[in-house]
């Protein structure tokens, strides 16, 4: 009883953040008497989504899929590819100090290449967003096949386990929480590369319609694609805690 | 040599590289172990004790002398018949307590429901009834380790190898958890090899001591530690209690 209590009243704090600075925020604009185009209200921001013009519904559609796609082939790959280095040491060897080399490359400085590579579009931009995100979910998962205790090794080859016996039942389940703690820095990371993606060139999404409405000076519109960019990453993220939730024991978990 | 010793060691040397040196690990390493005896492997870091205890297991290849496990009465399965209990409780975080219990059973691919009751039977044994469905992080380190008492025990093997399994304990705890291991061992009629470097752990818990000594490695006695059955922590002031730990220190040098 008394844990639950004390978790309603977690909740109920952080909502509450969440509304002083709602308030906060529009309490320095009607107080302060700020220029709608410097920083719009609550209200102005809200009213930006009945603008018809702005396809608010299609342009986010867009950066979601841009998002989740990316997302989805970099877990794919980034999984993938840490369990072949388990299963071959020289493959780790030869692969993985050159990976962390390629994590060096600030993504950012891909995009006009991915655009010359892929052009304009949906795709150039999900690989944008593979592209950031892929590297922590490799890494992690790779770190986490390898950390196997010794002595737990010793007690699968004292049983004379098979190394499948010893991958399916202590390596990949302890691999889980490190693959869950990549996936929650990709998350974000992934959310960030779409948004590059789209702001160095594209013809729709959400990063699109910032860099349009800057134009007019649209200060509502640009907040308000902005909350919905943070949306879509709540969105993202959420899902993966609620993954790990489901996947991972409460204690393996890694924050 | 007896007949019906259920260890037969003679001449046992191992050595490793260290650098460009020959490291010598154990060199022979002496003695019979008859079944169900409890035999204490006592010495300092570094005497070779553990590195014996996974020749035992089969993990470590021996370099000259024989080592025989078994014999006409007692055959011997190295795949089946060892359990092994280590340091640390190696349970895995992510199973309950009765599914880490059953993990040899698993990988050995005994009957799971006949392994399941055995096991439960086993958690009864070792105390830890009522908690086989939580999670390890929900157990003390002793219950931890009674888990991976049972764990050893589940696949019901003749032979248990322990290396410093209450090392890691509290000195209370410990002297509990040796008092419980003298009555799991007899309800269980297993033959036991436990590695320690508590003198007195050693003298306590064994029907025989085996010392060891380090640089250069070798063993410097073995000898039967005739106290009555079932001990009792009072024996620890007995006088003959003190003339076996004395004879100990005076071989480790410490006297």
């Amino acid at each position: 009883m008394e844990a639950s209590e004390s978790k309603l009243k977690q909740y109920s704090l952080g909502v509450l953040a969440h509304l002083l600075l709602l308030l906060a925020w529009y309490l320095f604009v009607r107080l302060g008497d700020v220029p709608k185009f410097v920083m719009p209200s609550p209200g102005d921001t809200l009213r930006a989504l009945f603008v018809p013009d702005y396809g608010w519904w299609t342009n986010t559609a867009v950066t979601a899929t841009e998002i989740f796609g990316g997302y989805s082939l970099a877990l794919a790959v980034g999984v993938v590819l840490a369990l072949l280095f388990t299963w071959s040491k020289t493959l780790e060897s030869l692969m993985l100090p050159l990976l962390v080399t390629l994590n060096m490359i600030p993504k950012v400085a891909l995009g006009p290449l991915i655009i010359v590579w892929f052009k304009y579009g949906v795709f150039p931009n999900a690989m944008m967003a593979f592209s950031i995100a892929v590297f922590p979910i490799l890494l992690t998962t790779a770190r986490g096949l390898r950390e196997v205790e010794p002595d737990l090794l010793d007690l699968v080859r004292s049983l004379r386990g098979s190394r499948w016996q010893l991958f399916t039942k202590i390596q990949l389940p302890g691999a889980l929480p490190y693959v869950f703690a990549g996936m929650k820095v990709a998350a974000i990371l992934a959310v960030a590369g779409a948004i590059v993606g789209e702001f160095l060139g594209s013809d729709r999404g959400l990063g699109y319609l910032m860099l349009q409405v800057q134009v007019t000076l649209d200060t509502p519109a640009m907040f308000m694609a902005v909350i919905l960019i943070t949306l879509l990453g709540m969105l993202l993220y959420g899902l993966v805690l609620l993954l790990e939730r489901i996947f991972v024991a409460k204690d393996a978990r890694v924050s | 040599m007896t007949v019906d010793a259920f260890i037969h060691l003679s001449g046992v040397t191992k050595s490793y590289k260290a650098g460009r040196k020959q490291h010598l690990a154990i060199s022979d390493a002496s003695f019979d172990v008859m079944p169900g005896e409890l035999v204490a492997l006592v010495g300092p870091s570094g005497c070779g004790k553990s590195t014996l205890l996974k020749v035992l297991a089969g993990l470590h290849t021996h370099d000259g002398g024989t080592v025989r496990i078994g014999s006409a009465k007692h055959p011997f399965d190295p795949a089946r018949d060892i359990g092994m209990v280590f340091q640390a409780p190696l349970l895995l975080k992510w199973r309950r307590i009765l599914d880490n219990i059953l993990l040899p059973a698993e990988i050995l691919g005994l009957p799971m429901a006949a392994a399941r009751e055995r096991a439960r039977g086993l958690m009864a044994m070792v105390g830890l009834q009522g908690y086989e469905e939580k999670y390890p992080y929900e157990l003390s380190g002793g219950m931890q380790q009674r888990a991976a008492i049972a764990r050893s025990l589940v696949h019901d093997p003749k032979l248990v190898l322990m290396d410093e399994p209450f090392g890691a304990l509290d000195a209370l705890t410990r002297e509990k958890m040796n008092l419980e291991l003298l009555r799991i061992w007899k309800e269980s009629g297993k033959t036991i090899v436990f590695v320690t470097h508590g003198i007195s752990e050693a003298v306590f818990l064994g029907t025989r001591v085996v010392v060891m000594t380090a640089g250069p490695a070798r063993m410097a006695d073995n000898f039967q530690i005739d106290l009555p059955h079932p001990r009792t922590l009072d024996m620890k002031t007995h006088e003959s209690f003190g003339v076996y730990t004395r004879r100990i220190y005076k071989l480790l040098g410490m006297e």
